[in-house]
């Protein structure tokens, strides 16, 4: 048999969510007489279900997604014990040392006292960095400033990305000349290293405005996908039909249009989240984000790598920390996008 | 066509204007180029800060100093001058020099890596999208999801910390264990078991083979010692050769009665180019680029010639295929040169060839083979770490937008006709595949040269990510303005390629 037949048509698939298969189609007519289109949605092969909104729909298929789910799970357990073992803000932190402290001597040469049978912590799990500090503490410490320099590089692009696109896909003409060639100056050059030049001079002036900053230079992807999405969606009869009625522009933008891209911006912001932590951290590696005596992720492996040889973990938490917390974000939006737009294949990146 | 290029040109010149000014102000604005001057003691202080507020024309303000950088630009643009310094560096020194000398190394890792990266992601993608919901497709999504994941930094450093130094022991002394030869075996057998997947039969049978096969070849090639020194010979590259030859043919005509001629032709070209190859020995010995190229376009010359005497009523497509087989045997002829000069470079190497400092030995004063396997040596690393990213989106969008094609109308209509699978996969499928792919590698361009600042970083080459991160720090803006000079006009050049060669390949698109 040709291997090739039966599944690479992809537009026979995901037809049963939301169009009406010919089977189905047949067998409603047969067995049921309906004859007006209102009831076909809600009528399955003889039973009645009540109509479910778009937004449970889509929950609903995120639930299913395993390894969206599975991310989802491990991103909140390394949220909740980065920001509860040592505390932030307000809140307490249950672990006994504090990334501030310097020891005056290692203990054990700074081992890892992490054991994983029979279980314990011990006093430094992950070692202890080279002037003493409890590398735990560190890593959690990292951990939090990489998380809210991505959430914030995350928020402040997706915003800036909307707007901007929306402006330019809606309204056309000169505005959308001037925002896509703006667009079309930062694409041409590469974002770490502008980033870079950006960063350098505000990286020790703490990371809110790093994140911020961020966030300004990353919106140029999004606008671009946001911009399509108008184009398209502006000509539809829904928007016209809006119009002849007198609906505003921002009414159009905002009651009518924005919430037909809301999947795709949803997804780029997840993305945008992952892609974030791995400039966030390259940018620390290369020493232009954030530095001494503040710490990171990318700078902790920055400083570590050099022990490489006598001390492998010190690189290998926060380095693995990394890998993990965008591994997770990735899943998650893949799992977003299936959600949100079944008939596309399956994790298109 | 003309008045679209015209018209891009102009446009691309407006938005490079417009990048380099951003950047210059942003870089002149980071902080104070004089702040470790300052901080001197010392009789030299003064006269320094005057030295350095001549070369970089601190008296006159950003904007000015903008409009100077660009006259000193300008000038490298105008033939007749002589005085092309793309600005001078704060130490007064010109530029212009410095990224010649780095632009080589960059440029050689960043296109191997994109050239790398495409062909894998490309035909992994395709593999991928044909065997769609298989476990080799769950398997290439799990790896993509983690490369995306990967930071490059990180992955650079595993390469050049283990990876290097278990490589280069084992090359020292290349000798592998029964039980060693058979786990490659059972790996390399389960690879193409999964590629090539099938039914219940199809699968152990693949299995078997590719087993059977990888251990008859590491078991030849250690016994013959091609680890020490490896080359084809002329052997090796007429059965390559006439390999390569049943290979194109198969995968671009099929192996049929009716496609006969085109079979002919391509042994044939693999026959004769084999024979040039062999003539031309004296001259490949320590040739120069151009030589090299020009016996590559000779042999194309000839597959094509040949292809279009023999090829009967498929002319066109067996002097295509012909041409291509001429290209493989120019590749296999450049392989087995370089594998030859091996020895030689592990000599004086001390017996660690693969690299992981710097991006060319210093005084090696080899000949011509030797030297290109040096930098290809030093390649290796920093080539893998930085294509891990592009090769991940590249599989991804392949896959895509392959299965995107097999979905469509006139793939339905080309099977209906009744063509086989190959022809339907290679001539109508394929090619609509690629269309897209353009775009994204034209944008990817800009990404990787930022992957190349981090790769440099890691594995110590002063190349431009070096020129540019030393630019950064010291408050340097013309050494960065060269980086940014080099890799906007690239990323605005490519995607004018790319706009151009999308149009080509869809004629729906019309330009201008």
């Amino acid at each position: 048999m040709d291997p090739l037949e039966p599944e690479a048509v992809p537009s026979q698939r995901g037809t049963g969510e939301q169009g009406h298969p010919p089977a189905t189609e047949r067998q409603m007519t047969g067995m049921i007489a309906l004859d007006t289109d209102v009831a076909d949605a809600a009528v399955t092969a003889g039973t009645v279900t009540a109509a479910q909104s778009e937004l449970r729909l889509v929950l609903r298929r995120f639930v299913r997604h395993r390894a969206a789910m599975a991310g989802l799970v491990v991103l909140v357990l390394i949220v909740v014990t980065a920001f509860t073992s040592i505390g932030w803000g307000l809140i307490p932190g249950w672990w006994k040392q504090s990334y501030l402290t310097f020891a005056p001597s290692l203990t054990d040469g700074g081992r890892a006292t992490l054991r994983l049978w029979p279980f314990s912590l011990g006093d430094h799990p992950f070692g202890q960095d080279t002037s003493g500090r409890d590398y735990f503490a560190l890593v959690m410490r990292g951990m939090q400033q990489s998380i809210i320099i991505a959430v914030l590089v995350g928020l402040v692009s997706t915003v800036l990305g909307t707007v901007i696109g929306a402006l330019a896909g809606y309204y056309r003409g000169w505005v959308e000349a001037v925002l896509m060639r703006l667009t079309d100056v930062l694409i041409t050059i590469p974002l770490i290293a502008v980033a870079a030049v950006v960063v350098n001079r505000i990286g020790g002036g703490g990371i809110l405005l790093l994140g911020v900053f961020l966030g300004i230079l990353t919106w140029t992807g999004l606008a671009r996908i946001v911009r399509g999405e108008f184009l398209s969606l502006r000509e539809r009869e829904f928007v016209e039909a809006a119009r002849s009625i007198g609906a505003s522009s921002p009414r159009i933008i905002f009651r009518h249009i924005l919430p037909n891209t809301i999947g795709v911006i949803t997804v780029s912001a997840t993305l945008a989240i992952s892609g974030a932590i791995l400039l966030e951290t390259a940018l620390s590696f290369l020493g232009f984000g954030v530095k001494a005596p503040d710490t990171s992720l990318g700078l902790l492996v920055q400083i570590n790598r050099q022990a490489m040889d006598s001390r492998p973990y010190l690189f290998w938490w926060p380095a693995v920390f990394i890998v993990v917390i965008s591994l997770a974000i990735n899943f998650v939006g893949d799992g977003l996008r299936d959600a949100f737009d079944p008939r596309q294949t399956r994790s298109k990146a | 066509m003309l008045v679209f290029i015209a018209r891009r040109l102009v446009v691309s010149f407006f938005i490079l204007l417009a990048s380099t000014a951003l950047t210059y102000l942003l870089v002149s604005y980071s902080d104070n180029p004089l702040k470790d001057l300052l901080e001197l003691r010392g009789p030299t202080r003064e006269a320094k800060i005057a030295a350095r507020t001549l070369a970089l024309n601190l008296d006159s303000p950003v904007p000015v100093r903008y409009g100077l950088w660009l006259g000193d630009v300008g000038k490298c643009l105008w033939p007749w001058s002589d005085s092309c310094t793309l600005g001078l560096n704060r130490d007064g020194k010109p530029v212009f020099p410095q990224l010649q000398a780095a632009i080589g190394s960059t440029l050689r890792l960043v296109i191997a890596a994109t050239l790398l990266a495409l062909i894998l992601g490309v035909v992994t993608g395709i593999v991928t999208a044909l065997r769609q919901y298989s476990v080799f497709d769950y398997s290439v999504t799990l790896v993509a999801f983690l490369c995306f994941s990967l930071p490059v930094f990180f992955v650079s450093t595993l390469l050049k910390q283990y990876l290097a130094i278990e490589l280069n022991t084992w090359l020292g002394d290349p000798t592998l264990t029964y039980a060693g030869i058979t786990i490659v075996a059972v790996l390399s057998g389960g690879f193409w078991a999964l590629m090539v997947g099938g039914g219940r039969q199809r699968v152990p049978l693949v299995f078997a083979a590719g087993f059977a096969a990888t251990f008859a070849t590491i078991y030849l090639l250690l016994a013959t010692g091609f680890f020490r020194t490896p080359y084809f010979g002329v052997l090796g590259i007429g059965i390559f050769g006439l390999a390569a030859a049943v290979g194109w043919t198969a995968l671009f005509a099929g192996l049929t009665r009716r496609t006969r001629p085109v079979l002919m032709a391509s042994v044939a070209t693999a026959v004769a180019g084999t024979v040039v190859v062999v003539a031309l020995s004296p001259v490949l010995d320590d040739p120069g680029y151009l030589v090299v190229a020009g016996v590559t376009v000779v042999l194309v010359v000839i597959g094509a010639l040949v292809g279009r005497l023999l090829g009967g009523e498929q002319r066109a497509l067996a002097s295509r295929v012909g041409g291509l087989v001429g290209f493989s045997v120019a590749l296999l002829m450049i392989v087995d040169q370089l594998l030859r000069a091996y020895p030689t470079l592990f000599a004086r190497t001390g017996g660690r060839p693969v690299k992981t400092t710097g991006s060319q030995s210093a005084n090696l004063g080899a000949d011509f083979w030797t030297t290109n396997l040096d930098y290809l040596m030093y390649l290796i690393l920093p080539t893998l770490a930085i294509m891990l990213i592009s090769f991940a989106s590249y599989t991804r969008y392949t896959r895509a937008s392959m299965l995107d094609v097999m979905g469509q109308d006139y793939v339905r209509t080309a099977r209906a006709k009744g063509l086989n699978n190959r022809t339907v996969i290679v001539r109508h499928a394929f090619r609509n595949a690629l269309i897209p792919l353009t775009t994204l590698v034209a944008f990817d361009f800009a990404g990787i040269l930022g992957g190349a600042i981090i790769t440099e970083t890691v594995f110590g080459w002063s190349g431009m990510g070096k020129l540019f991160s030393t630019g950064i720090t010291n408050v340097d803006p013309n050494p960065v303005m060269a980086f940014f000079l080099v890799t906007a006009t690239a990323t605005v050049l490519f995607n004018m390629l790319a706009d151009i060669a999308y149009a080509y390949l869809d004629p729906r698109i019309r330009l201008g």
